[in-house]
């Protein structure tokens, strides 16, 4: 199985290492024995056809699947040397710092700023005006700041689909995460919201690790360092990206990737 | 590689009609590369005008392919076994075409022996026959392997450009000798190097085609390594 420690240049530090990873919904086996490294600051990037698995990996990757019964996840995803899957640690905390962006943009329904104001102080009791920096940080971190400074009192479902997705990174940014998970974050924008995203994306990676799902396999090839292809449950081939979209190991990534999948 | 099962027909069909042109005007080039060889072998104008005015159509069916490589680019964003195929298909298409500008070379080069110097003696040197046979020969070879994406007979026919580099060293030597024994031949004898020039060349851009064939069907960029390099890279796959 690909997914092993070759599979990442030597220059990379890894964040996450996934092994002999398991996953069933009730007595459903959706994920087959993955074995995989994500490195650190870097993006990687997860593709295959609808039901491969890749969602499903990503939400075990921050113990998001729990929240579903019959659902049960066996292995090991360790953080920085702690399985996350173990972890005595609240779960909350675990997805503070394994943030997660999803497919349609989810703002509260509250004003802008206390949609980022929320998670933070959950967390960490900070004064007023400490508050109001770590807001604007992950405003401006988000790229979303200039389009909102002035009205931050608003609703942030009063903002454009791509404007409360940018919301939402930005939500998650704000508590601080080491990792952000990225699930189909484009499904829903046009190609302009899109391509900001996208910039975005490549911008969090010099301070997060970055994973993303999507089926669209350009922004894959365009915004990621590393491509998973997965099918049916399993991890078929991982890879530098360059890699994996000119010269693909397996055939079944090369049918895939070049739309002879059928 | 380039063929059948597209989920996407289309895509197929364009491909397939990429690779089809280029095998066209590859023919075209071989025959306009063995129309200028006779021309030299039997110092025939006629023959060597032919060959200069078959250029004009070879550089369409550039122009043409160089298009289709665009519009390909640009619509579909090829990838892996698809997008070496186009960028194999788009370099070899510049090599098949400075084929046929060496051709030309060769039929100017006889048309010069003819009008200006009147002379026919220097170009039936036998190694300029033999270097022809050699560069008309892999130039075929080539287009082989690139009808069947073949890696192994690319491999092979890369190795094999080294006899013809062989034969112009030899070509040189004899036009040299003949320039010392007697200055008159000089124009002449430069004539003559350049259409063996020529020649070398398009075995030059024959290897080169024989390394995009292995770069579309392996993936391996063939252009800087030593034909042993390249048999071994090609064997290891």
């Amino acid at each position: 199985m690909d997914g092993t420690k070759s599979a990442l240049k030597p220059s990379e530090k890894v964040k996450m290492t996934v092994r002999q990873l398991n996953f069933y919904y009730g007595k459903f086996h959706a994920l087959k024995n993955i074995n995989l490294e994500v490195p650190e600051k870097k993006v990687t990037a997860f593709i295959g056809p609808s039901g491969c698995g890749k969602s499903t990996l990503l939400r075990v990757f921050n113990r998001m699947f729990e929240l579903y019964p019959e659902q049960r996840a066996e292995g090991e995803v360790n953080v920085d040397g702690e399985n996350v899957l173990t972890s005595k640690e609240d779960v909350a905390l675990i997805r503070a710092k394994i943030g997660m962006i999803f497919q349609k943009p989810t703002p509260f329904p509250m004003s802008i700023y206390d949609n980022i104001a929320f998670g933070v102080k959950l967390f960490e009791g900070l004064p007023k005006s400490a508050l109001d920096d770590r807001v604007e940080w992950a405003l401006r971190k988000a790229a979303l700041w200039n389009e909102v400074k002035d009205k931050l009192g608003q609703s942030g479902t009063s903002l454009s689909g791509g404007q409360q997705q940018r919301l939402c990174i930005a939500r998650g940014i704000a508590v601080r995460p080491e990792i952000i998970l990225f699930d189909e974050p484009c499904s829903a924008l046009d190609p302009i919201s899109t391509s900001k995203i996208e910039e975005l994306i490549d911008e969090l990676k010099s301070d997060y690790t970055v994973a993303i799902v999507t089926h669209n396999m350009q922004q894959a090839a365009r915004v990621s360092d590393y491509t998973a292809y997965m099918y049916l449950g399993d991890l078929v081939e991982f890879g530098e990206t360059d890699q994996i979209f000119i010269r693909p190991k397996k055939k079944e990534t090369e049918d895939y990737i070049t739309g002879r999948f059928g | 590689m380039g063929t059948g099962d597209h989920s996407i027909r289309k895509y197929d069909e364009e491909l397939e009609a990429m690779r089809s042109r280029v095998l066209q005007m590859g023919g075209l080039v071989e025959s306009q590369v063995r129309t200028a060889l006779d021309a030299l072998e039997t110092a025939n104008i006629e023959l060597a005008q032919q060959t200069i005015d078959a250029d004009k159509r070879v550089n369409e069916l550039e122009t043409v392919l160089d298009q289709m490589v665009n519009n390909v680019i640009a619509r579909r964003q090829p990838t892996a076994g698809d997008l070496r195929m186009i960028m194999g298909i788009a370099r070899a298409t510049t090599d098949i075409e400075r084929i046929g500008d060496e051709a030309s070379k060769i039929g100017r080069a006889v048309k010069w022996l003819r009008e200006k110097d009147g002379n026919t003696r220097i170009n039936r040197i036998p190694d300029l026959r033999h270097a022809g046979d050699a560069a008309v020969a892999l130039l075929r070879r080539a287009l082989d392997a690139f009808a069947r994406l073949d890696a192994q007979a690319a491999a092979a026919l890369i190795k094999d450009d080294r006899g013809i580099d062989e034969h112009f060293r030899a070509i040189l030597r004899q036009l040299i000798t003949f320039m010392l024994e007697d200055p008159r031949s000089i124009t002449a004898a430069l004539d003559t190097v350049w259409a063996a020039k020529a020649i070398e060349r398009i075995g030059d851009h024959s290897k080169n085609i024989g390394e995009h064939v292995i770069f579309i069907a392996e993936g391996v960029d063939a252009r800087h390594l030593t034909p042993d390099e390249v048999e071994r890279a090609v064997a290891g796959n």
